[in-house]
């Protein structure tokens, strides 16, 4: 897997995951027409942590999904190193996030019906180079809650189970949208831990969606967005450790 | 419009796929029930119409020969009040260019003006004109069956003279609603027909002037038949009667009415199953959407909506519903019931028909499923009803799952995730689970029900026509003659072989049980026609007692060694009491037989037959017609094929389609299972497949979750729906158990498997369309939302 070649973060040198071209989005209801995106044009590097900030609407969510293969574009491209994803059928993109997308998403959607360790298992069973389900969960630190259902974990606990079942099958990239928009800081930064370690050792590209300009400072890269639009880019010299952060 | 009005109308047309599934289900229900319900009591009203308007008699009689005068001391009997004298003969009839013989039954009427009794109800032409013994009037369905009009001829041998008739009226009448010939199960048109002629001409025909041979009387009001017909056998004993029978043994109004009770059954069974499966999915439906709208509910009732509106906002959910099935149900039935009733007109002839299916069907229908509906959905409504405000406000807690440490964690292991989820949700909704493979089973079960029926049918063929009958055909003579008749048969073209047989009409006495039927003689040697049990084959006849049908051994509740008091109806009456030596099993009738010898011997008589069964050379067939149609003793000639396609013809008319509606009933139900529970489960777990989908889960693969359930609900389902067919099947032909007909309980294994493959699918096709909705799951709007 490419990503494991290169563990170092904020290499500039290193070799564009993904890249989207002039994306637009524009949402149709009725008369009325939403441009959720207007010509964003970005590029994700490997290895890298990039975190999302933006007013709500501004079409975080909305790009992020694209990237990602579940939602398309209206017009422009996303290049998956050199595969344009946009040219993807339903079966494709479907295959894309299997083997290349970990998704964490701001409600969990962890399956009620099964336990933690099941939970991850799921994704290990059907993609081509996972790791074993227990090592995801202990590298976000849950080795003793893997025989829990999601009902009997604290919203942290399930959060984090969440990521490693988007982290076990190694994938290239990690969306996060608002994975601690549920949680109280010290959750929070629970689960921000283990982002950052997955980023870290594994060297999985992350797109980390927020709206607490505090966590932008563990980020390589901070993306604004604005109406649509990609508003500013900054690089952070260093990264803080989340722990070191507060709110 | 009110705002909750407004809800209503919104929630039935979001669920509006689920409601008309319902509401199908429910149809369903109620058409069967309308069915029903309408053709009784269209049957019932017509027929009492018919015997009203054209006098159908109280009381029949047939005897030998009696003279006119003993008309008047019948009248004298208290509590007559019309007595009609008849001549009434069997005779073959000639049509040219039908070879067979035809039997015909000759009905006199009086040479002036209507009869008193059993009045002819004209359909075309006239009445015959007095005096002319050549006229003859003929009857609906026969004249139908060939071509025959007012102005035709046709030809009928009369005590063995060849008469030339013009037909000169066509008519029906109400002793014929249902018109059979001797010994026939079922109307055959084409072979039998009745010919009404003048008094006169029949009198002189058969040496009867200034006698009669059959007599019918109407009674006055709040008369007992069974008084009258006491005091009209005692005065007629002696003219050579067999007994007088009521109305309600009139072989026609026996048909007719036997006909009416079964639909009666029919129209109790099916409209329960289907009317408590729908209300089981009201329920399923019904507790689910109240389950997702428990925050509206607490909101309503913190804005201070009381317990009894919410209550009635849902109960009006649930009569909605019900509604659109009721009235489905009424149009499909009212329509079905129009054609059933048109197709029983084709068996049972009327000259009109009414079809009024009264407010009382239709409102009872409606009131039975609505209340099925309600107490179905209850629980549901109730713990709507009593949610507390602020509780309501709360999501409902992630359902909780439970590792258990047992046999099947250990099978569990084993299995991939997904097959998991699947096995878990069935754990943790073990009730739902079980109601769901229960109806499915009932849909099955429907299935196989009405698909046995053929089954059945196939049976009673086989074993009445094939293997218990084996003559080709049956002769029927004027009269007893002595067994030299058999050998001058056997010598006519074709025949290959003859058995003589003789039947005499009888009444069983057992302590205080009785029974009126017949004595069949037949020889121990006998092959063509022998004495066939459905189970042991062809049983030897004894000379030394009666072998009894089960069903009249069970009617005069004797066992093999038990003795039955004999009172023979005919010549020289005699009174016997006689062991029981054997009890065999047949399908149709209530058959007794005794050694041919013997039951000459108890007649007091010689060797005397009055029946023959023939085995023929087809090639030589048109021969031998032509030679029966001559022959002066022969009154009647049936061919078993004729009987066969007959039963066949009617058989596959009526059966096919009862078969077609309740098969199709049956996919209703499964369908309208099924798709309601994979749409509740995609409506709750929307939001978990659309997860495994953004996962990397493909569609066939999330499918597999949801229809893999449901796939399992149904494995398990199928073969309960197998063993509930058969209770079914059984259910009805115990109900169906008359002294006619015993339908036989067998269902081939190929029938189960047409009703499986049926059921499945329905249920594929219920599948396919929640699939289409699954294709169609909103990846991005699940995620944006809590539950
Ligand atoms: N399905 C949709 N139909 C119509 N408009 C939509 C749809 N989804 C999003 N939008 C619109 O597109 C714009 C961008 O939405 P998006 O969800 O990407 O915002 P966001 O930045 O993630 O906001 P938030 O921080 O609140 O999650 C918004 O104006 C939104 O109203
Ligand atoms: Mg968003």
């Amino acid at each position: 897997m490419q990503a494991d070649n290169n563990i170092q973060s904020g290499n500039y040198e290193s070799k564009v995951t993904l890249s989207a071209k002039a994306l637009s989005k524009i949402y149709q209801t009725g008369d009325v027409k939403v441009h959720a995106l207007r010509d964003v044009d970005l590029s994700l590097y490997e290895s890298e942590l990039v975190v999302l900030l933006g007013a709500s609407g501004s079409g975080k969510s909305t790009l992020v999904n694209i990237i990602g293969g579940l939602d398309t574009p209206t017009s422009g491209q996303v290049f998956f190193y050199d595969d344009d994803l946009t040219a993807y059928n339903d079966h494709q993109l479907t295959m894309f996030r299997r083997e290349n997308v970990g998704f964490v998403f701001q409600f969990y959607n962890l399956i009620p019906s099964l336990t933690a360790l099941e939970n991850v298992a799921l994704v290990t069973e059907i993609s081509k180079n996972p790791m074993q389900a227990a090592e995801a969960l202990a590298i976000v630190g849950l080795t003793d809650r893997i025989n829990h259902f999601p009902a009997q974990l604290s919203g942290g606990e399930q959060q984090r189970v969440a990521i490693a079942r988007a982290i076990a099958k190694r994938p290239s990239i990690l969306l996060c949208d608002e994975p601690t928009g549920a949680l109280d800081s010290k959750t929070g930064i629970l689960v921000l831990e283990a982002i950052e370690r997955v980023n870290q050792e594994l060297g999985t590209t992350t797109i980390l969606i927020t709206h607490n300009a505090v966590i932008s400072d563990m980020a390589d890269r901070v993306i604004t967005l604005a109406d649509g639009q990609v508003k500013s880019i900054s690089e952070n010299s260093k990264r803080c450790k989340p722990k070191d952060l507060t709110w | 419009m009110r705002a909750l009005d407004r809800k209503l109308v919104r929630d039935l047309w979001r669920l509006r796929g689920q409601v008309l599934a319902i509401g199908l289900v429910i149809a369903s229900g109620i058409a069967v029930l309308v069915m029903s319900l309408s053709t009784v009591e269209s049957l019932r009203d017509t027929s009492n119409a018919y015997y009203e308007r054209y006098r159908f008699a109280d009381i029949f009689s047939g005897l030998e020969r009696a003279p006119i005068r003993l008309k008047n001391r019948i009248a004298d009997i208290p509590g007559v009040q019309t007595v009609q004298t008849r001549i009434v003969k069997i005779a073959v009839l000639d049509i040219e260019g039908f070879e067979e013989p035809i039997i015909g039954q000759l009905v006199s009427i009086p040479e002036r003006g209507e009869p008193l009794l059993n009045q002819l109800a004209l359909r075309d032409g006239r009445l015959v004109s007095p005096g002319r013994v050549d006229e003859a009037v003929i009857s609906e369905p026969f004249a139908d069956a060939h071509e025959l009009r007012v102005g035709d001829h046709l030809e009928a041998i009369m005590n063995g003279n060849k008469r030339t008739l013009d037909v000169v009226g066509i008519a029906l009448a109400p002793e014929f609603v249902y018109a059979i010939g001797p010994g026939a199960l079922m109307p055959d048109d084409k072979r039998f027909g009745i010919l009404w002629m003048g008094r006169k001409a029949l009198a002189s025909a058969y040496d009867l002037d200034g006698a009669f041979n059959d007599v019918s009387l109407s009674l006055l009001v709040n008369t007992e038949p069974e008084y009258v017909i006491q005091q009209l056998d005692q005065l007629t004993k002696d003219y050579g009667s067999i007994g007088a029978i009521a109305r309600k043994d009139q072989i026609s109004n026996w048909f007719l009415m036997n006909e009416i009770d079964q639909m009666r059954t029919m129209s109790m069974l099916l409209p329960t199953i289907f009317l408590t499966v729908a209300a089981f999915l009201t329920q399923m439906v019904l507790s689910r959407l109240i389950a997702t709208e428990r925050s509206e509910i607490g909101l309503l009732k913190a804005f201070g909506y009381t317990r009894l509106q919410v209550a009635w906002h849902y109960s009006r959910m649930i009569m909605a519903i019900s509604a659109i099935g009721i009235l489905l149900g009424w149009i499909l039935g009212t329509w079905l019931g129009r054609y059933q009733t048109g197709l029983y007109a084709e068996l049972y002839r009327f000259p009109f028909l009414y079809f009024r299916p009264s407010i009382a069907t239709f409102a009872v229908s409606a009131l039975i499923s609505i209340a099925a509906a309600l107490v179905g959905s209850m629980r549901a409504v109730y713990n709507a009803a009593t949610l507390p405000p602020a509780e309501a406000m709360l999501p409902p807690s992630p359902p909780v799952y439970k590792q258990r440490k047992n046999i099947i964690t250990h099978l569990l292991a084993w299995l991939d995730q997904p097959t998991r989820i699947i096995f878990r949700q069935l754990a943790r909704w073990p009730i739902r689970s079980m109601l769901t493979s229960i109806g499915v089973a009932f849909a099955v079960g429907v299935l196989v029900m009405s698909l046995s029926w053929f089954d059945a049918i196939r049976e009673i063929i086989d074993v009445y026509f094939f293997d218990a009958q084996r003559q080709d055909i049956t002769i029927g003579l004027s009269h007893e003659q002595g067994d030299q008749v058999v050998y001058e048969l056997s010598h006519l073209p074709g025949v290959l072989s003859v058995e003589p047989s003789r039947i005499v009409s009888t009444e069983f006495h057992a302590l205080n049980r009785k029974h009126r039927g017949t004595i069949q003689g037949i020889l121990p040697s006998a092959i063509l026609n022998p004495v066939y049990d459905v189970d042991r084959g062809i049983v030897p006849i004894y000379s030394d007692g009666l072998s009894l049908n089960s069903m009249l051994a069970k009617k005069l509740q004797v066992a093999v060694g038990d003795t039955v008091h004999v009172k023979i109806l005919q010549e020289r009456r005699p009174e016997i009491v006689l062991p029981v030596v054997d009890i065999f099993e047949s399908y149709i009738g209530m058959p007794a037989y005794m050694n041919l010898d013997a039951l000459n011997r108890l007649m007091k008589e010689g060797k005397q037959v009055e029946y023959l069964n023939l085995l023929v050379d087809v090639k030589h067939e048109s021969k031998l017609f032509a030679k029966l149609k001559e022959l002066p003793d022969v009154a009647a000639v049936s061919l078993l094929q004729a009987a066969i396609d007959t039963f066949n013809k009617t058989m596959a008319e009526t059966l096919l389609i009862y078969v077609t509606i309740f098969s199709s009933f049956g996919c209703v139900l499964a369908f309208g299972l099924v798709y309601n529970s994979t749409r509740i489960t995609l409506s709750e777990r929307g939001r978990e497949l659309a997860t495994l989908r953004v996962l990397g889960f493909t569609r066939a693969e999330i499918s597999y979750i949801l229809l893999g359930e449901v796939g399992l609900l149904i494995a398990v389902a199928l073969p309960i729906g197998c063993m509930f067919g058969y209770g079914l099947s059984w259910i009805i032909v115990s109900a169906f158990e008359t002294e006619l007909y015993r339908v036989p309980l067998v269902i081939q294994p190929s029938t189960y498997g047409k009703a499986i493959i049926i059921a499945l699918a329905a249920t594929a096709f219920s599948a396919l369309l929640v699939r289409r909705r699954l294709d169609r799951l909103n990846l991005i709007k699940v995620l944006k939302t809590r539950e």
